[in-house]
């Protein structure tokens, strides 16, 4: 409270928790701001994901052998991993995001760091992959090499591969920079019960993060396994 | 309006419920479901991505207006996919039928 007081006393007014903008009249009503802008920056990002994902489903309609076939050739153990890993990863976000509800520095730094640990890892396993398809002729271009009847039609489903699971991976390295960063201002102990609205914030990015790559899995891995 | 703060206990349920959801969406693939492989797929996604936004996002604890924000990205995301898809499908491009193979 002795820092609420003197910020009080500089500024000649009311005393109030010092991480309250002047604009703001309550921390809840804060709070709420802060929410309203991050779900409206979410709803930009469903909205972009959206027309790849309604690219996917016109070429998937008009070439479904191709893509059917093209799945067959993805790895189901490591996509399955990474999907275990990513989901393993919004569960500790969401244990970082409650440390820091109950005001535990400590346990925030700890449960964010293993968040990003995870992320590193599905990282670190698409490479694997990226690096595998280079290996075969996955990769759509001149070196592209398939004997599927649906050759050129499979040249499409990789587009799409990369460029979908492309702009989630880049969106998994922004979050994790934005991870580290907010590690860094809990390990300086800017966070407690009563503000925490960063960690708060970075948890629903990830989670969003997530949330593509649950339609991700199935869309690309598991387009017909059954033949 | 004090903040909601969940048990460790429910997380850990919706991630175990996250996991066999996984699990059920691969054996699902393997069996041939004919036209439904793809609904299935799909309604599991989003039953996924239903317990992520309200239970992990805290949308179940959210205020009425962080709720509309969702319902409208939804509103939105249906309007680009339903017209976009409409304007193909009419123009006799797309045989609709071969929608799930």
């Amino acid at each position: 409270m002795s820092n609420a007081v003197a910020h009080a006393d500089a500024h000649g007014h009311a005393v109030h928790h010092p991480e309250l903008q002047h604009h703001f009249e309550t921390m809840q009503q804060q709070k709420e701001a802060s929410t309203f802008g991050m779900w409206l920056f979410l709803l930009t990002e469903v909205l972009f994901f959206g027309g790849i994902f309604f690219a996917y489903l016109l070429y998937r309609m008009w070439y479904f052998d191709a893509f059917a076939e093209a799945s067959r050739d993805l790895d189901l153990v490591l996509g399955g991993f990474n999907t275990v890993v990513l989901i393993g990863s919004s569960l500790t976000m969401a244990f970082a995001v409650r440390a820091a509800q109950t005001g535990s520095s400590s346990g925030t730094v700890r449960w964010l760091i293993l968040t990003m640990f995870l992320g590193a890892v599905f990282l670190g396993v698409k490479v694997i992959e990226y690096s595998h398809k280079f290996e075969v002729g996955h990769v759509p271009g001149p070196n592209f090499h398939s004997t599927s009847q649906w050759a050129a039609q499979e040249q499409i489903f990789y587009s799409l591969y990369f460029t979908m699971t492309g702009l989630h991976a880049v969106h998994m390295i922004v979050g994790i920079v934005i991870l580290a960063v907010i590690t860094r201002m809990a390990a300086q102990g800017r966070f407690n019960e009563s503000y925490h609205t960063p960690v708060e914030m970075t948890g629903l990015y990830w989670h969003f993060v997530d949330l593509v790559w649950i339609y991700l899995f199935p869309l690309l891995y598991l387009v017909e396994r059954h033949n | 309006m004090s903040v909601h703060i969940a048990p460790k206990s429910l997380y850990i349920s919706i991630f175990g419920a996250l996991m066999v959801l996984t699990a059920v969406t691969v054996a699902a693939a393997f069996v041939n479901l004919g036209n439904l492989n793809a609904p299935v797929a799909l309604a599991i996604a989003t039953l996924k991505a239903t317990l992520v936004v309200l239970f992990f996002m805290h949308v179940k604890y959210s205020s009425k207006m962080i709720k509309l924000v969702v319902a409208t990205s939804l509103f939105f995301l249906t309007i680009l996919l339903t017209e976009t898809l409409m304007d193909f499908a009419t123009r006799g491009w797309v045989a609709i039928p071969k929608l799930m193979h």
